[in-house]
């Protein structure tokens, strides 16, 4: 990973947008959010064609259709010097994807190399833009939920706490308990409703215990599923991904709050 | 033991509404994860051991027929006897004449995870031999006909007042008629009545934490004693284990030891580390005159080679359903069989037929947590990912799930019709949503909706907007 | 029941794709079981110097709830021990190891009554040696054998080692290489590593000791 950053420095670099099927159907304020922020590191930004990244089938078992998935987003998003995204899991699944090819394939190379450069948005911000600070001011006090894949395969933890830091009025409030899994799981949540529920209700009551007015996270899936919990209890904690508030965007209603 | 892994949601559903069971629960959350993390920071070494642990466990597995032969040997050099086990019904048949040639009409066990696997006590009992389990844990759930919920702490599904009841009804037989309800006192009571069990007993099965290929010793790691006093008192010692937890020698089994109790129970290591080898020796004033080892195959030599041989790695520390949050939610009972947790939903299926077992390998997140706090490393996600694999490949996956990954697969295969789609599929969402932006009720998605409101999305999707925006960037650049 | 040997063989042989293992696979592994070397061992106790390490042992015994005494002479342990017995309110009786260093003390002299034996039911205190201390964990070490029977370890209910302060080790590792050096290949029936009482938090995981084991362990540190 660092040879391709001393290979590619981000400033003027062409950064392929993974803005992953939940952002791009439910809430485009997060992609747009990402790209101000990587405007703002002096990337250029494009957007190519995209559907889903494969990780629904992976994690079900269904390599073949995986597969054909991840040569799609291969040939889509290969041109570009990185693929940035803001969740932890997509970028994660790009990171499994030199594992659904036969070992030396020359989709195997092309999967290899694809994963080198994919980053998930605030690592890529601080790990290899550098980016020490941001300009936003946001009015509140906030807790932060550690989404698994962002945590356990690319290792986000201090990323989003440093760029937090920097943002005026806001106040970090640790909750108990950060790094557990809020019981979203993809397809789990479906398959499991009950477990997953009891998992989801013990993360809200952490987040509630925290004292904390906003919750951020790094990835939609668990903000959906951590936002539809806190709603249906009639909490008045706003949702939102740490994206927003970095990028100053804020203004449009939280996740799952009426007009 | 009944499998009853095939009913893992309704098994789940009834233990998420067991409040006894959530409390206990409560404990194991709020004790081990803790107690780990901290024995962990004390040694600075640890990330270094767990790799070695890694590499320790893949050289023997790649050489296992070796050390296995080597154990053997030693172990006859020591006096002691070596029986291998293709199967749990071998293995059950191995130790049934063991103990019936030794005339035994009771036996007492120490903890063994193995024994559970082969349905070891049903054997005996059936036969007229009588197995007591010693462990304080063990023997709280035999009282209560019940089988473990964790490979650790047996018992850690039953709360104190359940403990009470066991033992004041099975104890009255022993002229004690009061019942206890302080934990030291119930411990007392069970000391004083297993005493007895070990002074009578006629023959003692203990379970292996290692096998050592150089000594010949076999190597139990309790905290209670009993799985000493199971080994030491009867005129026979059988130690029944499987095959992958040999290791060369006494220096590897100490790095073993240094991963173990702390990824367990945040221990530095347990009270006791017992080693034994072959019978008494002519001079010794006490101790078993026999010892036999069974080596249980079950399945094990398979994964050899194969995809999920990485599993032969574990040490059975408990590290990853202590720290599994599907684990913490339903205890151990849910999962059906022997091996609970994220380790339980790898092995369960290579032992019992994944088509007996296909819910473990779907009850995971996939939140990693357990192969963050595995000794050995072991990559569990993908180990069950890779069940899941199969499961696909067979078939054994719910037809309405496949069909909708299927139509999902095929849609988003063709991008210029998804993102037509997912445009109205936005506004319709949008309009559902209403003012309040949440949507109450959701068809195909019940279980979601059930307990969870869905966030509306905002209405128009990405890519349109992106469109959109590179259109008047565009015509702002030709003005 | 050989034919499962050489099932099980067969297979783990079929899964690595190979024979019996052969040449230089097969002198490396016997190498390894010939001449046991060292893994990692942690710098805690290996780094210090051996005062160090007695202290080390020390605290680590007494966190895992082990009691330490220290005393300047064989001569002063049945005086120590008699104090220990008299404390816990016991019979001034105890069953000692036949180990020369332990039955050969002058019990009666304090006042104690000793019987060199294995245990039996009814037996409330035992004496044995220790073969070494492991400072890095503050565990003790025993071998079985006439001089020391294993029972002495864990049917009283008060265990008191006897620990010479120079068999105070760093690492198990050390102390397994001790026991190679000194036994010249024989293999006891029994090594027991030791560290603490017995316990069990099998009941709500609230820890309580003497499950089935010696409710205390005392260790006497000699010449410390």
């Amino acid at each position: 990973m660092t040879e391709s950053t001393k290979r590619a420095p981000a400033a003027g670099r062409r950064v392929a947008l993974l803005a992953t099927c939940l952002v791009d159907l439910f809430r485009p304020t997060v992609a747009f959010a990402a790209v101000k922020l990587l405007e703002d590191a002096g990337c250029h930004v494009e957007v190519p064609v995209q559907t889903c990244c494969g990780q629904p089938a992976f994690n079900s078992g269904d390599r073949a259709d995986a597969r054909a998935l991840a040569e799609q987003l291969i040939a889509a998003f290969e041109g570009c010097d990185y693929v940035v995204g803001p969740s932890g899991s997509c970028i994660g699944m790009l990171r499994h994807y030199p594992e659904l090819f036969e070992a030396g394939s020359a989709w195997q190379v092309r999967a290899a190399a694809l994963a080198d450069k994919s980053y998930e948005l605030l690592a890529f911000l601080v790990d290899v833009c550098g980016v020490e600070q941001v300009d936003a001011h946001y009015a509140g006090c906030v807790t932060y939920h550690d989404s698994c894949s962002g945590l356990r395969e690319l290792g986000v933890k201090a990323q989003p706490r440093k760029l937090l830091a920097s943002v005026s009025g806001l106040q970090l409030k640790e909750m108990e308990e950060a790094e557990i899994c809020c019981g979203f799981g993809g397809t789990f949540c479906i398959k499991y409703p009950e477990i997953s529920n009891r998992m989801v209700s013990d993360k809200c009551a952490s987040i509630v215990a925290s004292g904390a007015d906003t919750l951020l996270a790094g990835d939609l899936g668990c903000l959906l599923n951590i936002a539809g919990k806190l709603k249906r209890e009639g909490s008045t904690i706003r949702v939102r991904h740490v994206a927003e508030v970095l990028a100053g965007v804020a203004d449009e209603p939280a996740i799952g709050d009426g007009e | 033991m009944q499998l009853t892994s095939p009913d893992f949601p309704r098994n789940a559903a009834h233990a998420l509404h067991d409040a006894a069971l959530q409390r206990a629960l409560g404990n194991l959350k709020a004790g081990f994860p803790g107690k780990r993390a901290a024995a962990v920071a004390r040694l600075p070494e640890f990330e270094a051991l767990r790799d070695l642990g890694r590499d320790l466990k893949n050289h023997i597995i790649e050489h296992l027929d070796y050390y296995l032969e080597q154990f053997e040997a030693s172990v006859q050099r020591q006096g002691g006897q070596v029986h291998w086990a293709r199967d749990a019904e071998e293995a059950r048949a191995i130790i049934l004449g063991i103990c019936q040639r030794a005339g035994a009409k009771t036996v007492t066990k120490g903890k063994s995870m193995v024994s559970e696997e082969i349905g070891l006590n049903e054997h005996l009992a059936a036969h007229g031999i009588e197995p007591i389990e010693t462990d304080l844990g063990e023997y709280i759930i035999q009282l209560r006909g019940e089988h473990p919920s964790h490979i650790i702490a047996p018992a850690i599904h039953v709360n104190l007042d359940q403990v009470s009841d066991a033992f004041h009804q099975h104890h009255q037989q022993y002229g004690k008629h009061e019942r206890q309800t302080e934990p030291r006192a119930l411990m007392n009571e069970a000391r004083e009545i297993l005493r007895d069990k070990f002074l009578r007993a006629d023959v003692g099965i203990t379970g292996a934490n290692f096998c050592i290929a150089e000594t010949g010793q076999t190597v139990i790691v309790t905290n209670e004693g009993n799985g000493d006093l199971t080994q030491l008192l009867p005129r026979v010692h059988i130690a029944i284990t499987s095959i992958e937890k040999v290791v060369p020698t006494l220096e590897d089994a100490a790095t073993f030891i240094r991963l173990l109790a702390r990824s367990a129970t945040g221990q530095e290591i347990s009270v006791y580390t017992t080693f034994s080898a072959g019978g008494r020796r002519a001079e010794d004033l006490d101790g078993p005159e026999e010892f036999h080892v069974v080596l249980l195959d079950n399945g094990r030599s398979q994964m050899v080679g194969g995809e999920q041989q990485d599993m032969l790695r574990c040490i059975r520390c408990s590290a990853c359903m202590n720290h599994c949050p599907v684990y913490g939610a339903i205890g151990g009972h849910a999962y059906g069989w022997v091996y609970p947790g994220p380790m339980g939903s790898v092995l369960t299926p290579q032992l019992v037929g994944i088509e007996h077992a296909a819910h473990l390998p779907n009850a995971s997140t996939f939140c990693g947590r357990c192969e963050s706090v595995c000794p050995v490393r072991i990559p569990l996600p993908r180990l069950l990912r890779n069940w899941r694999a199969r499961e696909f490949e067979r078939h054994l996956t719910p037809q309405g799930y496949r069909f909708g990954l299927r139509a999902w697969a095929w849609l988003t295969r063709r991008p210029a019709l998804y993102c037509g789609l997912t445009r109205l599929g936005a506004r319709l969402l949008r309009w559902l949503g209403g003012r309040s932006r949440r949507i109450r009720s959701l068809p195909l998605a019940g279980g979601w909706s059930a307990w969870r409101d869905m966030p509306a999305p905002q209405g128009r999707t990405f890519q349109a907007l992106w469109a959109e925006r590179q259109r008047a960037a565009g015509m702002e650049g030709k003005r | 029941m050989s034919g499962s040997r050489e099932l099980i063989l067969g297979n783990i042989r079929k899964g690595l794709r190979r024979g019996a293992l052969s040449g230089d696979a097969l002198a490396d592994c016997a190498e390894r079981l010939a001449a046991p070397r060292p893994n990692l061992i942690p710098a805690r106790a290996a780094a210090l110097d051996h005062a160090g390490q007695l202290a080390l042992f020390v605290q680590m015994a007494s966190e895992a709830a082990a009691l330490v005494h220290r005393v300047e002479a064989a001569a002063e342990v049945p005086a120590l021990v008699a104090g220990i017995v008299d404390a816990a309110a016991l019979p001034r009786q105890l069953v000692c190891a036949p180990a020369a260093a332990i039955a050969g003390l002058d019990w009666q002299g304090a006042g104690l009554q000793a019987q060199a034996r294995a245990a039996r039911q009814g037996d409330r205190v035992s004496v044995t040696p220790a073969f070494a201390g492991i400072a890095e964990t503050g565990t003790l070490m025993l071998l079985s054998g006439a001089h020391s029977p294993t029972s002495l370890n864990f049917l009283p209910d008060l265990h008191i080692v006897v620990l010479s302060a120079t068999r105070v080790l760093a690492s198990y590792e050390e102390a397994f290489a001790l026991w190679r050096r000194e036994s010249a290949g024989e293999v006891p029936r029994t090594i027991n590593l030791i560290t603490g009482p017995s316990r069990s938090a099998d009941i709500e995981q609230k820890l309580q000791m003497g499950a089935h084991g010696p409710i205390q362990l005392h260790i006497v540190l000699l010449g410390a």
